[in-house]
């Protein structure tokens, strides 16, 4: 042991500045990607009209990627987020459009129902032990079928333009407010994580179950409140999803869920690495929108969209693994 | 025992090992014959697990060491497929049993015979009742590993050896060697005396077996010889039939001294913590009174219930009985309801054995870890105050000596003593009236022990109520005021002032009548 620790101060600078070149690496290769299509596409990359659509349109992504990464940071895989997302948005519409309930009311309901599907999720992972991704699996395919009877499996139309106008048609500083929604939702995550007792019980739990009970840690209480806010956020996501276009698929917002994983997992290797963080998320998503609008723009195929996905995450958290000589993956 | 008039199957010869500059074999003899029992006895930390991981190819000694198996050499480190396949089969403490699977299941792990038509489940089974049968036991191979009883998994544990064995190059010939490692702590007195009864069947057949064991009864009942380690060396080896029980108790415990002893801390009579009737686990019984500023020590072999009383009173695990802390509000906790976190509330603390999945994150940074516990007092106007933090954990390092003093640092990439001076240093913040520990210092250096021990002392002159569980005599009769000695889940000696030496922790701990006092519990109430 005191041979270890001989070596050690010497090896700690390059630990330390290792550790500061793998924080901003994903920053640094989005600036890179942003450059890079910048200079192929000065007329159409480089416009403000581009930028401020890449930053508005992903608002809904960001907030359903923080949605799952608050039980991801506890331990926990939510698989039904996309599916709430997409209930959510629904319950929305055909209360507000087909029952007349107002958009006030629309909007409180649909939001309560998100935290009422994390209860479920959290009662059946908690009291029947049961692995949250099977649950969560299970209860998202039963949401898309509810989504799908409640709408009779059509695009319901016609939303409040309050909301619209609330979400996408009002800007600030020529970005759409739905950006700036998804911005706050970032920050004060970030301040609840790093800033309160609740966060640091939270990654606590999500790193060491027992260590976190024998210090004295309700493990069971912060897991179910993990869910129930995954399901409150994912159901916000939905809201935005709705005033985005002022209507409500069944089907198409399903779609996003492994891009809010990728976001979440290329997060983690970001700001603060090995830890999913919501700043890291952030950039996550907002790296994986330009390459796809560049490579769009540079006339690839719709494809091109889930190459990007798929393909940025797994290289992504390979490169982060390089780093810290492919020691095993600990983020939960 | 330098000429060996029998020919060994087994023969090592002057193993040394070194983990680092600690020297934990040094130079280890023993030779074990055809069909004998040897019995392998040895106090913790004096070298006996090395010794078998050595032979099971886990360990690579140093160069010199010699292992001769059936007359031939043995290029070192053992290879572990090699040493199976020649004949040396093992059955660990845990016996490496899946619960949820069936015992012909459990039975086929391992054994990579080709068959070429697949498993064929009708015969295979059949074979297993051939040999369960031949021991005359009564178990189906079809049912589930987790209904059987502990013994019969046990049971199900040594006949896969032996069926292994018979695959073996040696097993044709109806030899073989049975390893097993401290098989009973976990099995009653009957069971274990079935257990002896299936090892002499097997002594039968020709095959050798050697019994890792702290129990000299068990020794004495089952072995035909006996090897005793200590402190790396071996001590003697005994032919069982000439030899007492005090002999071998002697050679286990030998003379060693323990260099130093904390000085007597002034009596204090008020009472910190009152226990009654507390069991959970392997635990049967615990009352005891412990005064503000005692350290009392709980001990006894593996298995015999003492390792749980830190986690009862803590409410980290499912037990009754009664925990009354004396104050100016005389709570009284039932340990049916009690939480970890009403635990703390009311002023207990616990250090677990367990440091990886108990006490800490390692893949979190030091001051994380340090805070964890006191983030309440670091609350500022905008939440958490960062600074704070900084400076707690800071102050910790600076009081505890943790190297390397950086509270950015992954606790991980610590030593295990300066990990357990952090958790340490965290639980002593929060000043609390009882604290509980389990081995707090498994994986420790001597260092960093001594530091440990001084920063208990400390905690204990300001009041607190110390409780530690241990299998280390040494420490216990180094930190303690009292020792409770538990065996098969009941106290059965309770040593303090002079009589507490770790020789005599030993004695009582290997039920040597001679070391207990007579009216423990009213010694330690004067």
């Amino acid at each position: 042991m005191s041979i270890a620790e001989t070596t050690r101060p010497r090896r700690l600078p390059a630990f330390v500045a290792k550790r500061e070149v793998e924080r901003f690496a994903l920053l640094l290769a989005w600036l890179v990607l942003f450059l890079t299509f910048g200079a192929l596409l000065p007329d159409t990359f480089l416009t403000w009209r581009t930028v401020s659509s890449m930053l508005g349109s992903q608002a809904v992504l960001v907030v359903l990627a923080l949605a799952i990464l608050v039980p991801l940071t506890s331990g926990d895989f939510d698989l039904s987020a996309a599916s709430t997302l997409v209930f959510a948005a629904m319950f929305l519409a055909v209360s507000d459009v087909t029952w007349g309930w107002g958009i006030g009311w629309s909007v409180a309901a649909a939001l309560t129902i998100g935290a009422l599907i994390g209860a479920v999720n959290a009662f059946f992972v908690l009291y029947f032990r049961i692995h949250s991704l099977i649950v969560t699996l299970g209860l998202g395919t039963f949401l898309n079928g509810m989504t799908l009877w409640i709408s009779d499996s059509r695009t319901i139309a016609g939303v409040s333009m309050q909301l619209v106008e609330l979400v996408v048609i009002k800007r600030l500083l020529g970005v759409p407010l739905a950006f700036y929604y998804g911005l706050a939702v970032a920050i004060v995550m970030w301040w609840a994580l790093e800033y309160t007792i609740a966060g640091r019980k939270l990654l606590f739990v999500g790193r060491g179950r027992e260590v976190a009970r024998l210090n004295g840690v309700s493990v069971n209480r912060v897991r179910g409140a993990s869910f129930v806010l995954s399901g409150l956020l994912a159901a916000l996501a939905g809201v935005l999803y709705a005033g985005m276009t002022g209507s409500a698929d069944p089907t198409s917002g399903l779609s996003l869920l492994l891009p809010a994983f990728a976001a979440a997992f290329l997060g983690a290797t970001a700001i603060y690495p090995g830890r999913f963080n919501p700043i890291g998320t952030l950039v996550g998503v907002y790296f994986l929108i330009t390459g796809i609008t560049g490579l769009t723009m540079l006339g690839a195929d719709a494809f091109v969209q889930s190459l990007f996905y798929g393909g940025a995450l797994i290289v992504a958290v390979s490169l982060s693994q390089l780093v810290r000589r492919r020691q095993p993956q600990n983020f939960g | 025992m330098a000429a060996d008039p029998q020919p060994g199957v087994l023969r090592m010869a002057d193993i040394r090992m070194t983990f680092g500059t600690v020297e934990v074999l040094k130079g280890v003899s023993v030779n074990l014959r055809r069909a004998e029992i040897l019995g392998l006895l040895g106090q913790n930390g004096s070298g006996k697990s090395t010794l078998i991981k050595v032979l099971a190819g886990f360990n690579s000694p140093d160069p010199g060491s010699k292992v001769t198996l059936w007359g031939e050499t043995l290029p070192l480190p053992l290879d572990p497929r090699r040493i199976r396949a020649m004949g040396v089969a093992f059955v660990h403490q845990h016996l490496a049993l899946i619960p949820s699977l069936s015992v012909a299941d459990n039975m086929l792990v391992g054994d990579d015979r080709p068959r070429r038509t697949g498993i064929r489940w009708r015969r295979e089974c059949a074979w297993m009742r051939e040999l369960f049968d031949e021991f005359g036991l009564e178990i189906e191979p079809t049912a589930l590993v987790e209904t059987l009883s502990p013994v019969e998994r046990a049971y199900t544990a040594i006949l896969r050896a032996v069926a292994e064995l018979r695959r073996s190059e040696a097993g044709r010939a109806g030899e073989g060697i049975l390893v097993l490692d401290e098989p009973t702590p976990f099995l009653s007195a009957e069971d274990v005396e079935k257990l002896f009864a299936l090892l002499r069947r097997i002594r039968r057949t020709g095959a050798s077996v050697i019994i890792v064991t702290h129990d000299i009864d068990e020794v004495l009942e089952i072995t035909d010889r006996v090897a005793i380690m200590r402190d790396g060396q071996m001590d003697a080896v005994l032919t069982t039939a000439e030899t007492t029980r005090q002999d071998i108790l002697n050679t286990i415990v030998g003379s060693v001294i323990a260099p130093f002893r904390r000085a007597p801390a002034a009596p204090r009579h008020e009472v910190a913590a009152r226990i009654e009737g507390v069991s959970g686990g392997r635990l049967a019984q615990f009352d005891a009174e412990l005064r503000r500023g005692e350290v009392v020590g709980v001990t006894g072999l593996i298995g015999s219930g003492f390792a749980e009383i830190p986690y009862l009173l803590f409410g980290a695990m499912a037990g009754r009985g009664r925990l009354t802390l004396e104050d100016a509000q005389d709570v009284a906790h039932d340990v049916v309801t009690l939480t970890p976190a009403a635990a703390i509330g009311a002023g207990i603390g616990l250090i677990p054995g367990d440091r990886a999945h108990q006490s800490c994150v390692g893949g979190l940074s030091v001051e994380e870890n340090a805070t964890f516990l006191g983030l309440r007092r670091l609350r500022g106007r905008f939440g958490l105050r960062r600074n704070r933090m900084a400076e707690a954990a800071q102050s910790l390092i600076a009081e505890y000596d943790v190297r390397p003093a950086r509270a950015q640092v992954p606790l991980a990439t610590l030593s295990g003593g300066n990990q357990q001076k952090v958790v340490m240093g965290k639980w002593l913040a929060e000043d609390p009236r009882l604290l509980l520990l389990d081995e707090p210092t498994q994986g420790v250096d001597y260092g960093a022990r001594q530091q440990i021990f001084a920063a208990l002392d400390r905690a204990a002159g300001q009041g607190t109520a110390i409780l530690c569980a241990s299998t280390d005599y040494e420490q216990l009769a180094q930190i303690c005021d009292r020792v409770f000695v538990f065996h098969r889940g009941r106290s059965v000696a309770c040593l303090s002032g002079p009589a507490l030496t770790r020789e005599n922790i030993a004695r009582a701990c290997f039920h040597d009548g001679a070391a207990i006092p007579a009216h423990p519990q009213r010694e330690a109430a004067s």
